[in-house]
């Protein structure tokens, strides 16, 4: 296994939030009864010509500032040509040479510690098809045209990826981005968002790539990370019992957990690719890019730096509180009703509320806890009013919805006790009911504190202030 | 009965005839003549009669729009709400398009009255009219001659008589052709100047609508309502077009008119150069100046057209496919026999094999060859014209090197019959505005002249075969058999 490299590429299609499609004036919202949100052009009738909506152009252009890529003036449309019953022209419009984006790169952190820059080859527009559905009638297909011109995003990676995490630390980071910049809604169960994987395998040292297979069909992390390493797996048995890899189009099946080819290189079409005439080239000025970038919000990668600079926060804290827009929005919210408390804020965030959020299978912003009520809650525990032991109480309290900290801590009575004369009563009560741990103590058996205070904190029913506690025992089991 | 669109304007406003009147005139014409010409697919006398009585109302209140009352004709393949268009193919022999093309909106518009859809060859292919799968069209002048095309079944209509204007498109000389071969006139507009919306598609960066008539006069009134910029045509040229009639009658004194040497060269049949020099003549008598020009690459434009248009039909016509619209094949046994029966019976032999062509000049290994260098070469015929505009004017020539030929004698020789388009292909590679006009017979067959403008000077155009026209009756000329 290890004389292996293995060696991949993404292809990512992001469909682009725009509210009509990329070429004419229809809907593009998810979820119409079938062929209600395609018209004319969409349907790809005799005589209808395309009009590119120039918002899909803004959104591919924003995607390319925030990767710090080439973007060239001029930007042409061309036709894949292909024959499919959901694919209404015969030919899909996409952009071949001269796409929107070119060259440009992104950083990602597979793991704590860990930073690896990843090149985009290129991101060019492009219209979706429709779909077939092949279920709902006996012995016929229906095609449902309302996906039909939805404007996609595809995203070409270069081959940087070595392993399957690394695939995934890239996805999500994209999924991150195109989310962070508002262009793309990032659900990959509606498909808005789909990842193809390119994988090969190399003997280690070897500079030539391997024959790739192109994986199909992967709608979660989950499965993109396990599609690539039954395929690098495939590749190395084929390679080691003497076989060779084809270059195909492999479906992943992820109740079998396994790919399948689907169809090899000989049998793929030839798509006559050629610019569009109906279409002119898109004119793309420095002025039109200058505003785009004007108009970015913050990005990951300069909030994480803002974080780390500003805030002190670690840097993996900060890759995690910025790895998703609302994650990051919602440590904002929080920071903002809290602003000295930042380092507790996070570990809160990405500890027991990203549990409680994962548990759940919800995502940040529809938390029960809101930014304010956890800013509150660490607010509670800094000014002494609760130890870090009860605010779990409280934390589990909110999240069940019996309202915010505050009013938690005073209906179930969770006040710390500070007062000194309360716990001394306590500490007394203690010391007279376990004398020979007394003795312990006194021999010069420093551990047994511990024992005392637990006592005592269970006096209490965890209300005791712990530092006190700890602290007026020690003087007391001296004297 | 008068064939001008401008005495029909005049007659409806002062109320000579009413627009029903007319329309039931020419409506009874083709019911007459279209047996022996074939000239329609669609005769729509319902909505004629209709739009007719809507036109005389609106004459009647005194809200007469440009071309109110006006009985006019639309090639097949103008897309039209509710009303059959088949660009004369079986693949489209049940289609009817939900929508109207964007030049049949301006006509309605603009009040003309629709009598009908003109015959063609099948998706705009042919110089003949004889590839359409309704039947060939006749030359009026001589119904065993062809009508040329692709737009036979408007130019011989409008020759016969039996509609007063129809437009039609010109992808590389489909409206110029037919319009020389039938004696009538016809202006291909610049690229961008008409909407192709609703226009089905051939060759989309050449394809272009335009008008026939029987003057120059007449077809600036249609080229009127044709023209404009047009939201939903990406190619449309964002631009208002100028008053073409007010144009009119500037004279052509000391307008300097380029004889390209290529043009009158081998190939060139004798008796048709003899006609277009008597009025060459004519149109020096009134003050142009005439000089020479060269566009060295002219034999090279059928080549370049031809990979080309061939190369985008290919894909323009992949939509036809039986799976939303047209023909469907009986009973298919899987996709791939619904494609390959339901193209396979729908398109005809003309069609399959620019499909072929076109799919193969695209294809990996053979597009830098083919349709990149065809794409060089068309710059290259482009910067011809545009050197000669710095010193000339206009162009002038032949429209097609002989006069119409016979049905059936070209059917075996497709390159022959390509050949018939080698002065008026370059101008839609150039995407150039080019005219013709009638100027006399050869062995009783007219001879069309054509004239070449610069970009978006369909005024001048006009404006000299007007002039012309004004000195010369030729475009009157009717065949005796439909006087």
């Amino acid at each position: 296994m290890s004389d292996w490299e293995s060696v991949i590429g993404l292809e990512i299609h992001a469909q682009l939030a725009t509210r009509s499609k990329i070429f004419s004036g229809a809907s593009t919202a998810f979820g119409a009864d079938p062929n209600t949100q395609a018209c004319a052009v969409d349907l790809g009738l005799p005589g209808v010509l395309p009009v590119l909506n120039r918002e899909a152009v803004t959104m591919a252009i924003r995607f390319g500032v925030a990767i710090d890529a080439e973007i060239d003036h001029r930007s042409v449309f061309a036709r894949k040509n292909y024959f499919y019953p959901d694919l209404p022209k015969g030919y899909q419009i996409s952009q071949f040479e001269l796409p929107i984006v070119g060259k440009g790169h992104i950083f990602i952190s597979p793991a704590e510690g860990e930073h690896k820059e990843i090149g985009i080859t290129r991101a060019h527009l492009e219209e979706d098809a429709g779909k077939s559905i092949h279920d709902q009638f006996p012995d016929q297909s229906g095609i449902d045209l309302n996906r039909a011109g939805t404007p996609l995003l595809e995203i070409v990676s270069e081959p940087d990826m070595r392993s399957a995490k690394e695939a995934v630390a890239y996805a999500r980071k994209i999924h991150s981005l195109v989310r962070y910049l508002e262009i793309c809604d990032g659900n990959m169960q509606e498909g808005s968002f789909r990842c193809d994987a390119n994988v090969s395998v190399r003997r280690k040292g070897d500079e030539k790539l391997g024959t790739r297979a192109e994986l199909k069909n992967i709608n979660s992390f989950r499965f993109l990370e396990r599609a690539i390493n039954f395929e690098i797996e495939r590749q190395i048995e084929l390679i080691e019992d003497g076989g060779s890899v084809v270059q195909e189009t492999r479906l992943y099946d992820s109740e079998r957990d396994e790919t399948r080819s689907m169809r090899s290189k000989e049998e793929a079409n030839d798509y006559r690719y050629f610019p569009d005439p109906d279409l002119l080239p898109v004119a793309i000025t420095d002025e039109d890019i200058a505003d785009i970038r004007a108009s970015l919000p913050e990005l990951p990668e300069q909030k994480k730096q803002r974080y780390i600079d500003e805030l002190g926060l670690s840097d993996y804290n900060a890759e995690l509180l910025t790895a998703s827009r609302e994650t990051a929005t919602y440590f904002e919210a929080a920071l903002a009703a809290a602003p000295e408390h930042n380092a507790q804020l996070a570990n809160w965030i990405l500890g027991d509320l990203a549990g409680a959020l994962n548990k759940a299978n919800i995502d940040t912003s529809e938390s029960p806890i809101t930014p304010l009520m956890l800013a509150q809650l660490i607010s509670r525990i800094a000014d002494n009013t609760i130890s870090g032991k009860i605010a779990k109480e409280v934390f589990e309290a909110m999240w069940q919805g019996e309202g915010d900290a505050d009013g938690i801590i005073e209906a179930r009575g969770l006040k710390q006790i500070t007062d000194s004369g309360a716990i001394e009563s306590l500490i007394d009560e203690v010391i007279a009911a376990n004398p020979d741990q007394v003795e312990q103590f006194r021999a010069g058996k420093d551990k047994v504190l511990g024992f005392f205070v637990g006592q005592v904190m269970k006096q209490s029913q965890g209300k005791a202030n712990p530092g006190q506690v700890n602290a007026m025992l020690r003087e007391k089991l001296k004297s | 009965m008068t064939n001008s669109v401008t005495e029909i304007r005049r007659g409806l406003k002062q109320g000579k005839f009413s627009s029903v009147e007319i329309t039931q005139d020419y409506l009874a014409r083709i019911a007459q003549h279209n047996p022996a010409l074939n000239c329609f697919i669609s005769v729509t006398d319902e909505i004629a009669l209709e739009q007719a009585r809507t036109a005389d109302a609106a004459l009647a209140s005194g809200e007469a729009a440009p071309l109110t009352g006006v009985p006019l004709a639309h090639k097949d393949l103008f897309c039209t709400d509710g009303v059959k268009t088949t660009c004369a193919s079986q693949i489209l022999d049940n289609f009817i398009a939900p929508y109207d093309a964007t030049i049949i909106e301006n006509f309605k518009r603009d009040g003309a009255v629709m009598l009908g859809k003109t015959n063609m060859d099948e998706f705009a292919m042919g110089s003949s009219n004889e590839n359409s799968s309704y039947g060939n069209v006749a030359n009026p002048w001589n119904t065993d001659y062809v009508p040329g095309g692709s737009s036979g079944g408007s130019a011989a209509a409008v020759a016969a008589g039996l509609t007063p204007a129809a437009t039609g498109t010109d992808t590389g000389g489909s409206i110029r052709q037919p319009a020389a071969l039938c004696g009538v006139t016809g202006i291909k507009p610049t690229y961008g100047r008409v909407s192709r919306y609703g226009m089905i598609a051939y060759g989309s960066s050449l394809d272009q609508g335009g008008p026939f008539a029987r003057s120059a006069e007449d077809c600036a009134l249609l080229l009127q309502t044709m023209s404009g910029f047009d939201r939903r045509d990406s190619t449309s040229a964002e631009q208002a077009a100028p008053d073409y009639s007010a144009a009119l009658g500037q004279g052509i004194k000391g307008l300097k008119i380029g004889l390209p040497k290529e043009y009158f060269a081998e190939g060139l049949d004798a008796r048709v150069a003899g006609v277009i020099e008597t009025a060459i003549d004519e149109l020096a008598k009134l003050g142009a100046k005439i000089v020479d020009v060269s566009l060295p690459n002219t034999g090279l434009s059928i080549p370049t057209y031809y990979v080309i248009a061939m190369a985008e039909c290919s894909s323009n016509l992949s939509r036809f496919d039986g799976v939303r619209f047209g023909h469907r094949c009986q009973d298919p046994v899987d996709l791939e026999d619904l494609y390959k029966r339901s193209r396979g019976e729908g398109f005809g032999a003309e069609v399959k094999r620019r499909i072929m062509i076109g799919t193969y000049a695209l294809s990996a290994g053979y597009y830098d060859a083919y349709y990149l260098k065809a794409q060089q070469l068309r710059r290259m015929i482009k910067q011809d014209f545009q050197q000669a505009f710095g010193d000339v004017d206009l162009i002038l020539g032949p429209t097609t090197p002989e006069t119409a030929f016979k049905i059936g004698a070209k059917t075996d020789d497709p390159v022959s019959m390509y050949l018939q388009d080698i002065y008026t292909i370059s101008l839609n590679l150039a995407g150039l505005p080019g005219m013709s006009l009638p100027v006399g017979f050869s062995d009783g067959l007219p001879v069309g002249m054509q004239l070449i403008g610069n970009y978006f000077d369909e005024a001048g155009l006009l404006n000299a075969a007007h002039s012309y026209q004004q000195v010369s009756d030729w475009h009157l000329q009717v065949p005796e058999a439909f006087r």
